[in-house]
């Protein structure tokens, strides 16, 4: 029988528990395998040659390796315009969306605060009811928002989940006695938030800046319906039309030597698109992975 | 001033109640920290609800939301007699249905999983890689999976040509196969962040439980059975009780991405179908597509509330 102190696997196993690991560990090797197997063939097949990509010749590792496919998605002016506006949208409406949750979660912590129910009530309920697709769409157009930026950053400026993971953070991680303390020296509300609350709440707003930023880098709802000038649309959109609406331009494709192959040249583009546009999400993963559990689990616990 | 502002933490507490002027004063500042938020909420939440009699209504570009002449149901009896009626809700249905069967015992499945290995560096790295395709964009999904399914140059189609077959179908155009690839694309993508929660309830056993139950000579299965098992079983049922609350709801985007001229009789959900003969239609009808998301809404709302009143009944926490 397998003895907590010493080292479990040095003790010999039940012939059940030995069942028991080898299935457990087929099970995961086969959930591993089916998640990582088209990322890799998709990262391998962008680093291959044109013209093994067009002929499917790309199974597990790059075949014939080259650069191609990144060269052509560099020369492409649609994936270089909507890069910049993605990253453009990602900040501005990451800093709109943190410092709007914070300004609400703030007063809505703080437990003495008449009306708060009233305010709580306000943000849930639009949990579970809205105004759907077309009001929402028309008040945009009445606003004059359609086809500006604003209309990609203040639309969902606070994601009223956000803003109970932050309300419940403050709450139990800021002392009461803290808040009573500072009031007797005089401390205001205010003051007591950029002097007290903001620094004690760095690891909410690095939850916030993850997922809000996360958000905007992979969204396209709100771009799809509001944007109609091509100058101002993400990045979303462009893969959209490219990946999926199968509409690439291959005039665009200005080296010579490679108009033959035109195709497959743009067969390989969707695939080192799919990485360029990804990789910046996944190398704030590591952050990401740390923060991501913890928002969680802060969500988890009922505020 | 002062002596208020010392007063105050406690009085909400103990002594005698300030008058509500009062405290409203005090915490004047508070409120204008509200002030923004929810201006926000009004004017971007809120109003469009006002928005939505336009469903009741015959709306007119000319006249407005607020001046078009009222229809009564004349928009919610069209789309329920309307041939589109049936094929909507069955579509919507048949596809969260499925993924919720689906997508409901996976992550449970992971969590206990990773919970049993015993080597912590394994189970980081499954960890790690299990929740990698989560931070992938809906469209990069889709794109991946055309990239995979394409049956000329696809990684299945080359799969399929080493062991001999040519001829793969076109999955992507495929009504039949739709439900299939929205729903396990799905599970796909969100199967390890989905086990985050179970991972943690399990973290969180008492392992006196394990110790106890090792001494009685169970094995390691039986472990997970009687002990495991129970352990998350509370954030399971209340996760389940709310995903069933969603049941009326395909959300737009995949949906719409995944959809083509060869699969709309599978593919065409309501919020998808919302968009359709409003926005996107070259006669848009705002009211008919208004009418249609808050019949829609409206479902939602009931699920959700009673769902959530189960919920409370049966002892669980709700949402809210």
């Amino acid at each position: 029988m397998t003895n907590t102190k010493a080292k479990k696997s040095s003790i010999s196993l039940s012939r059940d528990d030995k069942i028991y690991y080898a299935v457990i560990h087929v099970i995961l090797f086969l959930l591993l395998l089916i998640i990582i197997y088209p990322l890799i063939y998709i990262v391998s097949s962008s680093f291959s040659a044109a013209s093994s990509v067009a002929a499917g010749k790309v199974i597990l590792w790059p075949v014939d390796p080259s650069l191609e496919g990144y060269e052509a998605v560099f020369e492409n002016s649609d994936v270089l315009v909507g890069y910049r506006n993605t990253i453009f949208y990602t900040i501005l409406g990451t800093f709109i969306n943190v410092a709007m949750t914070l300004i609400a979660a703030y007063p809505l912590a703080r437990r003495e605060l008449p009306g708060k129910t009233i305010f709580m009530f306000l943000f849930t309920f639009t949990m579970i009811f809205n105004g759907g697709m077309v009001p929402t769409y028309m008040l945009i157009r009445d606003l004059h928002m359609l086809n500006t930026i604003w209309a990609m950053v203040i639309p969902g400026a606070i994601s009223v989940y956000n803003l109970m993971i932050t309300r419940t953070f403050i709450q139990s991680s800021i002392p009461n006695e803290l808040l009573e303390a500072a009031q007797i020296d005089g401390c205001s509300d205010a003051k007591f938030f950029f002097t007290m609350v903001l620094p004690l709440s760095k690891a909410i707003i690095a939850v916030l800046v993850l997922f809000y930023a996360i958000g905007h880098w992979n969204a396209y709802f709100n771009a799809f319906l509001y944007l109609s000038d091509r100058g101002l649309f993400p990045l979303q959109l462009f893969l959209r039309e490219i990946l999926i609406a199968n509409t690439i331009d291959t005039s665009q494709i200005v080296d010579p030597e490679v108009a033959a192959a035109k195709q497959g040249l743009a067969d390989l583009l969707k695939y080192s698109l799919i990485i360029v546009s990804t990789v910046p999400v996944m190398c704030l993963y590591p952050f990401v992975q740390k923060y991501f559990v913890k928002g969680v689990m802060i969500g988890s616990i009922k505020g | 001033m002062k002596a208020t502002a010392a007063a105050a933490p406690s009085a909400s507490t103990k002594v005698k109640k300030k008058s509500l002027a009062k405290r409203i004063l005090t915490c004047w500042q508070l409120y204008l920290f509200l002030i923004l938020p929810i201006a926000y909420l009004l004017i971007f939440c809120y109003y469009p609800m006002a928005g939505l009699q336009i469903a009741f209504k015959k709306f007119q570009a000319n006249l407005g939301i607020w001046g078009s002449p009222w229809v009564g149901f004349e928009q919610f009896t069209k789309f329920f007699t309307s041939p589109m009626f049936g094929r909507v809700i069955k579509n919507t249905l048949t596809v969260s249905i499925y993924n919720l069967i689906a997508g409901f015992p996976m992550p449970i499945i992971l969590a206990l999983v990773l919970n049993s290995l015993r080597s912590e560096k394994y189970k980081k790295f499954a960890q790690t890689v299990t929740y990698l395709p989560y931070f992938i964009s809906v469209v990069v999904l889709v794109g991946i999976l055309n990239q995979v399914l394409n049956p000329r140059i696809g990684l299945v189609a080359n799969l399929l040509e080493l062991v001999g077959i040519n001829n793969m179908p076109n999955f992507l155009g495929s009504a039949t196969a739709f439900p299939h690839l929205y729903v396990w694309s799905g599970v796909w993508q969100s199967m390890g962040y989905n086990s985050i929660i179970y991972i943690a309830a399990l973290a969180s056993t008492d392992p006196e439980l394990h110790e106890a139950a090792q001494i009685d000579g169970a094995s390691r299965f039986q472990r997970v059975i009687h002990i495991d098992l129970p352990t998350i079983l509370p954030t399971a049922s209340i996760l389940l009780i709310m995903n069933a609350g969603r049941i009326m709801t395909v959300g737009f985007e995949k949906a719409y991405l995944m959809q083509n001229s060869l699969n709309t009789t599978a593919s065409e959900v309501i919020s998808t179908y919302v968009y359709k003969v409003s926005l996107a239609a070259s006669i848009p009808n705002f009211s008919y597509g208004t009418a249609i998301d808050l019949f829609n809404s409206i479902i939602n709302m009931v699920l959700i509330v009673s769902v959530n009143a189960i919920n409370k009944r049966i002892g669980g926490s709700s949402l809210f």
